[in-house]
């Protein structure tokens, strides 16, 4: 059965994104849309445009039964979460199953499983998966977290089972960091996601963040895409990713790929689905997490693969077999995503405002993924990524080179953007290197603080 | 008298301080969220907060009064 109308629960450019491979396949689109977004591209675009709330999250993208009465009543088939919002929400994935209307994700099972890293890292370790040295179960109290961080050996990090986005998450380096730090972090966590639970993990000197992409469908047909490498992050967030990794040797590639695929399997994934590892500077890798939804990143894997990954969501979600056998695939090329960020290049401070100016580079090798337009006004509401500029070519140097020359013709005005800070990165020595390791922002570009 | 004052647009995520409360040049006093980003608003002067003209939820312009300080 093919879907014939889905509804886009999220917003900005990644709803456009959904929409573009819908009207590619004939797939009729119902937008939702919050007070702020009501000037929005993406709501235009959609064939069908509903209301959901006032501008919060909470009261609007996040409105669970809000947005399971508007498929109701619009007679979708399936709703497609985009990423961040409900995407890894098991709650939701279940309240679609109850109605009868297809989550285009994974089994909400998996959401669960994944949602909270301790189990995860649990799961990983009984399959086999290689994970970082730490605890297993939940760190009681700072008595016994100074314990275990003198048995794994300090530096170690500090994280929130129920974390993300680098919230409720500190590296310590000693005793008396721990101490100060664990009960702020975990009262943060407490705060933000409602648990405050703490677990202590190594820390991977030099490490990269790649990750591996997975489709997999409800026939036990599993396939890795290859890798991403995300390691050039500022407040724990990616700002540039890149497909392949310059670090990997083949035979690393080889075994993440065969790990990540070992990894779904255990957990009997299907869709689409990323392993995040971190892999150090001798190619040893480690689970960090599984993200089980489609990746802001997702399209340099689509560049070098050819493999629209949003039509795949649909046809796996709609219980078509995968298509695609590993020995099918093959990197072609390379392509870099320099996300566009609505905030100041240096501090990273948001900045909400009308874009009063827009103009963006052309040409074969560049692919637009964006949510704005020229006189629409970016809303302190949402996360600050504004769009994502994608350049593919042949090789990683023509990749950089191209990179560089389309963010310098990149002009938003009205609003600050990271653009300078992206170029910076581009044109330093380190990335041109390969050099691109986790703490690549603190080393290379701002190494007087920030 | 000195006022403190929203340095951008967001909401109003947690109030750090109570009025009457003694507070120092450079203590917190809100923190705003913005763009899923916390943004620590301080005081920038010693001084007793006289008033919180903002509640934990509201949500603010740049350039908006959040406190007084005395």
């Amino acid at each position: 059965m093919s879907f014939t109308k889905i509804l886009i629960a999220n917003r900005g450019e990644i709803a456009i994104r959904v929409m573009k491979t819908c009207k590619r396949l004939n797939v009729k689109t119902v937008a939702i849309y919050s007070e702020a977004d009501e000037q929005a591209p993406f709501v235009k675009m959609a064939d069908e445009a509903y209301p959901v709330g006032p501008s919060r999250v909470q009261e609007s993208y996040l409105n669970i039964e809000k947005i399971i009465e508007i498929a109701q009543q619009t007679n979708v088939d399936a709703i497609h979460p985009g990423y961040g919002l409900l995407s890894e929400n098991a709650g939701f994935a279940k309240r679609c199953k109850e109605v009868g209307i297809t989550f285009i994700g994974p089994d909400y099972t998996c959401i669960e499983k994944m949602g909270s890293k301790i189990e995860a890292r649990r799961t990983m370790k009984t399959a086999g998966v290689p994970v970082i040295p730490g605890t297993e179960d939940p760190v009681k109290n700072v008595e016994e977290a100074k314990k275990i961080a003198n048995e794994i050996g300090y530096p170690v990090m500090l994280k929130a089972s129920a974390g993300g986005g680098g919230i409720g998450m500190q590296v310590v380096s000693d005793d008396a960091q721990l101490e100060k730090a664990f009960d702020g972090n975990s009262q943060r966590a407490k705060n933000f996601f409602g648990d405050g639970t703490m677990f202590l993990e190594k820390v991977i000197e030099n490490a990269h963040h790649i990750e591996m992409q997975l489709l997999a469908d409800h026939f036990g047909n599993t396939v890795h895409l290859f890798e991403r490498e995300c390691s050039v992050q500022r407040r724990h967030q990616k700002v540039i990713e890149e497909a392949p990794s310059p670090l990997l040797t083949e035979k690393t590639r080889k075994n993440m790929g065969d790990a990540a695929i070992k990894a779904a399997k255990a957990i009997n994934y299907a869709n689409a689905g990323t392993i995040e590892f971190l892999v150090d500077e001798d190619q040893n890798f480690y689970f960090l997490e599984m993200n089980t939804r489609l990746q802001v990143e997702h399209p340099i894997t689509e560049q070098i693969t050819g493999i629209d990954l949003v039509e795949k969501q649909l046809e796996i979600a709609s219980g078509k077999q995968l298509d695609i056998k590993q020995s099918d695939l093959s990197i072609k090329g390379h392509a870099i995503e320099a996300r566009i960020y609505a905030e100041d290049p240096k501090t990273f401070f948001p900045s909400p405002g009308k874009i009063t100016n827009l103009s963006l580079p052309k040409g074969e090798h560049i692919r637009h993924e964006i949510g704005v337009e020229e006189g629409f006004t970016v809303t302190p509401f949402y996360d600050p990524m504004i769009a994502k500029l994608i350049i593919s070519g042949e090789t990683r140097e023509e990749a950089i080179q191209k990179s560089m020359e389309a963010l310098e013709q990149y002009v938003v005005e009205g609003i600050k953007t990271n653009i300078p800070l992206l170029s910076l990165v581009l044109n330093s020595k380190a990335f041109q290197e390969g050099l691109t390791r986790t703490s690549f922002i603190r080393d290379y570009i701002y190494p007087n603080g920030k | 008298m000195n006022q403190v004052v929203a340095s951008m647009a967001g909401s109003v995520w947690k109030i750090v301080v109570q009025e009457g409360e003694t507070v120092s040049n450079g203590q917190d006093i809100v923190i705003l969220e913005s763009m899923k980003m916390e943004i620590p608003i301080a005081a920038e002067v010693d001084g007793v907060v006289k008033e919180l003209k903002v509640s934990e939820g509201d949500f603010v312009n740049e350039g908006d009064v959040i406190a007084v300080i005395e």
